[in-house]
């Protein structure tokens, strides 16, 4: 059996900048696992710019922003198996792990991070009618195809979803020489940045349907064309509105899923809504000595934030290693109206810092208050010029604050219009 | 004459407003939140520039292909006149990140580089 301080699970931005800001808070026993056969998670296929602006003030592209940490990994010379599946976290905090080299490896661990990030919704979890014609697949397969393997996986395209990386990918596909019909999107709006519809949609005039959704596919080996058709208010199809559209490919870009099969197996307690982890403020979960950091714990739109937050998650897991985490005394956290979510759903009033509270809004607001209250007093209150589903906001906590707080109180964010 | 553009320089998408006399210049430009944005908005209206993701074929890499993009924002109108010249491209594994594979693409004077590591295979 092996032993290690900090047993990291995923190589991805979370897992690395929670490795390295343990290792700087002083722990030197510490091993990443990674299932991919390098470092840097799903960076590595993302190879469009954008990355970076917040963290390091430049715009950087996905395998570079993941060679930073990547190298500073090696030089810090923190440990890590790639090719290496994590199969389970036990009570105890072991971790079972299988690879080529090692076999099944046993490992006792203080602490764990749980750094799997999310995947990709998959068509069974759609419900889409039509035949199983190859030419089905998720944006970020696609992508894997085309940005790792140098693969073309199709010429004629439709994309269902308007998320980032399904916008991404109908300019990736575009410049590639691929011919990208049209992006449907079921909701009324879409979910990407306003400069992704700009610089990937209409810079080569493909169209965006909203409110639209595909409700057949169609082909017996391959895909020959889907059909689309417009959705009412409640989401459902209008029947005279289907349209048939020829195409080879339809990528699915229809949201992501936090991988929490081992968060579950071990018993933690997930949200309802963000579909990971409860943790507190340095990212515990209430498994002691399990912290969970990046997309695993709540899907974020920046990697700088995952960054960002796994450098909590990791000074978290260090104090708990080195015996320094306060005792607990613990206020929930609770999102109201169109606040659909807060990270994290508790904080400890004995934390000796200041403490960020995230969260995210429902619906789209412009030059709206951001009311917090605490036990039904409101404490803070602060004007946003906008406010967007896709956009995660904060409210900082001021440490004096937290310390007038007493056990078992509760915090709420609301947004007033 | 006015134009409403969206600033796609960082992810805030800042919706820009360029007012433009008769000849085409720029009299003035409102609702960018910085200097970046001022200028992407000045660019976008006169000569639109885009800042270009791709890859480029490897040979004896452990990968098919490594990740580059252009060093410097391309003229808009030229970006599938780059993409074929840099499909036409190979480089020859080891590439590091940061190696310029294709120079002066296009005649812009900008050059394509690596944006990660590609090792013999």
């Amino acid at each position: 059996m092996l032993n290690y301080d900090i047993v990291v699970i995923g190589g991805g931005p979370a897992g690395m900048a929670a490795a390295l800001k343990a290792k700087e808070c002083g722990v030197d026993s510490i091993l990443i696992l990674e299932r991919a056969e390098t470092l840097g998670g799903i960076l590595e296929q993302c190879i469009h710019t954008g990355f970076g602006l917040q963290y390091f003030g430049e715009e950087l592209s996905g395998p570079e922003y993941a060679d930073r940490f990547i190298q500073q990994v090696f030089r810090q010379k923190i440990e890590y198996k790639t090719d290496t599946m994590a199969l389970q976290v036990t009570e105890d905090n072991k971790v079972y792990a299988v690879n080529k080299t090692d076999g099944l490896l046993e490992i006792q661990a203080k602490a764990v991070i749980l750094a799997m990030g999310c995947r990709e919704r998959p068509r069974g979890a759609l419900n889409i009618a039509g035949t199983r014609a190859s030419g089905v697949m998720s944006a970020g397969t696609a992508q894997k195809y085309v940005n790792i393997d140098g693969y073309m996986p199709g010429k004629k395209v439709v994309i269902l979803g308007s998320g980032d990386i399904g916008l991404i990918m109908a300019r990736r596909m575009t410049l590639e020489g691929a011919k990208v019909e049209c992006v449907c999107e079921l909701m009324p709006y879409s979910s990407g940045l306003t400069r992704n519809i700009v610089q990937c949609l209409d810079d080569f005039n493909i169209p965006l349907y909203l409110s639209t959704t595909v409700i057949d596919i169609k082909g017996k080996d391959r895909v020959t064309g889907v059909t689309i058709a417009s959705v009412d208010e409640n989401r459902r199809p209008i029947p005279g509105t289907e349209r048939d559209i020829e195409c080879d490919t339809l990528l699915l870009s229809v949201g992501l899923i936090p991988e929490n099969e081992l968060t579950k197996n071990v018993g933690i307690s997930l949200d309802r809504v963000t579909s990971g982890a409860i943790v507190d403020e340095y990212r515990e979960t209430d498994h002691k000595g399990v912290f969970a950091c990046g997309n695993v714990l709540h899907v974020h739109d920046l990697v700088d934030f995952v960054t960002q937050e796994s450098q909590i998650a990791g000074e978290g897991a260090a104090k708990y290693v080195l015996g320094q985490k306060a005792e607990a005394e613990y206020i929930t956290t609770k999102g109201v109206g169109a606040v659909r979510y807060i990270v994290p759903q508790k904080v400890n009033i004995k934390n000796e810092g200041d403490v960020k509270l995230f969260f995210r809004v429902g619906s789209s607001f412009k030059n709206a208050t951001v009311k917090v209250s605490y036990n039904g007093q409101e404490i803070i209150s602060r004007k946003r010029p906008r406010l967007a589903p896709g956009e995660m906001e904060n409210v900082l906590i001021k440490n004096d604050m937290l310390k007038s707080f007493s056990k078992d109180g509760v915090i709420e964010i609301t947004v007033e219009a | 004459m006015t134009k409403n553009i969206t600033c796609v320089t960082c992810p805030m998408g800042c919706g820009i407003t360029v007012e433009l006399n008769d000849n085409n210049e720029v009299i003035s430009v409102s609702g960018n939140t910085c200097k970046r944005g001022e200028l992407y908005a000045k660019n976008e209206v006169t000569h639109p520039q885009r800042s270009l993701a791709t890859t480029v074929k490897v040979d004896g890499g452990v990968h098919n292909v490594v990740p580059c993009k252009s060093a410097g924002p391309l003229p808009k109108e030229k970006i599938f006149d780059c993409m074929a010249e840099i499909n036409k491209a190979c480089a020859k594994a080891p590439v590091k990140l940061g190696d310029v594979l294709v120079e002066n693409v296009c005649g812009t004077g900008i050059n394509i580089v690596a944006t990660n590591h590609c090792p013999e295979a």
